[in-house]
């Protein structure tokens, strides 16, 4: 009998532990595919659990941290009034937008309508299920983890388009249109620039192409090959804000035109979930700009051996989540600043900028792995 | 446009958008790490120190010294500026039998706090007084009389 199993280090602690805990029940009820499956669900009840905590646990954070950071740049002082500088103002947002009547405008198609917001949570879920967070702390480490990554952005799309279709309303089937029109063109950059990352570190595993940026800081992709990284990291960095739909890129919302865009006709939890995919995406883009080009968990190592031990004392969890909350500060300081092009200028920009420099990027990636390997 | 210009223009721009993008970004990051220049207040808590602007305007007010002496002359200049008619400036005779004020009636209902009148007037007998914290239950205090003193001419 087949059972499933996700590979990963808790595995295979749950699948060492299982049997022998088993050991203890009447040798009737004793068998390895019971034992096998157990082990399975265990693992998979710890996964969930973890990757829903990381997931959903951050999304307030993010939320808070993004409304203090806007009102920084403003020159503002942001929710101040609940809590010690308004920490919890982001709470009492949650649960009034949960207690909220949740309906539908009439003649929306309400399958589509509420499969919409669910679909749009699948690609940040599985991304970060990917992602090594530590030596031992990934939840599924496949050996196609970047063109599962690629292959499951595409989510994003769908759910977005179904939003704006299935809502019954021009504009939001104008904003979808063109938010779907943006999220494809900006997808094969994003593509593009893992592509980068795959064949300077010649594997498709995360895990791999963390470790193998072990070293110091100069051995992390921005910095390793010398002047293509940082480049290659400049436009991830563009094509991620794109694929998140974040200002500057935010033509699927769209406040100052279409009224919100795909979302205009949604409210209540729906709506928080569409909101909720906004921020997981954006953590698990840092997450992933964070593996791929500035050394995921490893510490940023400096060289010095004095410095170095201590630096390694901190575990890889924190160094990672630091380096990822610095990536979303960029992402927040960049939305906070710069002005957002027009339709035809974002494909403009898509197609006769990013996309040929991507592919001069690419050869010249060739070119240097052939000269200097 | 011939093609090398097109060119050329392409990879101006190449040069000349992410400089200018860099120098907005500076801008912002200059203001995200000097919490100095938050101009927010914070209100009902800072009520006992907070200090209005110098240019703010709130209510009309009379300039008066200590024994409530003011510098109208009832010439009702202020009373012509006004747009929506707040002001009733009263004139009375004094015992020289020289037109003086009597009462200076201000609406404050009606009153926008535009200023004009504060622009208007030649003797600078009035202005517009700091306080923001004017509101009533009780719309009898809104009509007010500004002068303590009979003017003095």
């Amino acid at each position: 009998m087949f059972v499933p199993s996700i590979t990963n280090p808790i595995g295979d602690f749950v699948r060492d532990i299982v049997p022998r805990l088993a050991e203890y029940l009447p040798a009737s009820i004793q068998s390895d595919t019971l034992n096998s499956i157990v082990a399975f669900l265990v693992n998979a009840l710890i996964c969930v659990i973890a990757v829903c905590a990381v997931n959903i646990g951050s999304a307030p954070i993010l939320i808070y941290m993004e409304r203090k950071v806007c009102a920084h740049v403003q020159c503002r002082l942001g929710p101040m009034r609940l809590g010690w500088h308004g920490t919890i103002q982001t709470i009492a947002d949650v649960l009034k937008m949960l207690f909220k009547e949740v309906y539908a405008p009439s003649g929306a198609d309400k399958l589509m309508f509420y499969l919409a917001p669910l679909i749009v949570l699948i690609a940040p879920f599985i991304v970060c299920a990917l992602i090594p967070f530590g030596r031992n702390l990934v939840v599924a480490d496949v050996s196609m983890g970047i063109p599962l990554i690629i292959a499951v952005n595409g989510f994003g799309v769908l759910g977005i388009l179904l939003g704006g279709w299935s809502s019954n309303n021009k504009y939001s089937l104008l904003g979808a249109l063109r938010s779907g029109a943006q999220m494809i063109s900006y997808e094969i950059s994003f593509a593009m620039i893992l592509l980068f990352v795959v064949m300077i570190s010649g594997s498709t595993n995360l895990m791999s192409i963390t470790m193998g940026q072990e070293g110091t800081i100069l051995d992390w992709w921005i910095f390793k090959i010398p002047v293509l990284g940082f480049i290659a990291f400049i436009l991830f960095f563009i094509s991620s804000t794109a694929e998140m739909n974040r200002a500057p890129f935010d033509i699927a919302e769209a406040e100052q035109e279409l009224t919100g865009g795909y979302h205009t006709e949604y409210n209540g939890t729906p709506f928080a979930m569409f909101y909720l995919a906004e921020y997981i995406a954006l953590v698990t883009n840092s997450a992933l700009a964070v593996t791929c080009f500035l050394g995921g968990f490893l510490p940023p190592c400096i060289g010095i051996a004095a410095v170095d031990n201590y630096l390694n004392m901190v575990p890889g969890v924190i160094w990672f989540f630091a380096k990822v909350y610095f990536m979303i500060w960029c992402y927040m300081m960049v939305r906070w600043t710069f002005v957002r092009p027009r339709v035809d200028q974002l494909m403009d920009f898509e197609w006769k900028f990013l996309l040929p420099v991507n592919l001069v990027l690419l050869v010249a990636g060739a070119a240097y792995i052939v000269v200097f390997n | 446009m011939t093609l090398l210009q097109y060119f050329k223009r392409y990879f101006k721009r190449c040069i000349t958008g992410p400089w200018s993008l860099m120098c907005g970004l500076s801008v912002s990051l200059k203001y995200f790490f000097s919490p100095k220049r938050i101009v927010t207040e914070q209100y009902p808590e800072n009520r006992k120190t907070l200090k209005m602007h110098e240019r703010f305007r709130g209510r009309l007010q009379m300039i008066e010294d200590e024994e409530g002496n003011n510098h109208c002359t009832a010439c009702g200049m202020c009373e012509r500026a006004c747009p929506n008619a707040s002001i009733n400036v009263l004139p009375t005779k004094n015992i020289a039998d020289k037109k003086v004020l009597g009462r200076y009636v201000y609406h404050f209902a009606s009153c926008t706090q535009c200023g004009l009148c504060v622009e208007a007037c030649p003797f600078g007998a009035i202005r517009m007084a700091p306080e923001f914290e004017v509101a009533t239950t009780d719309p009898n205090t809104l009509e007010m009389i500004l002068n303590k003193k009979e003017g003095q001419g």
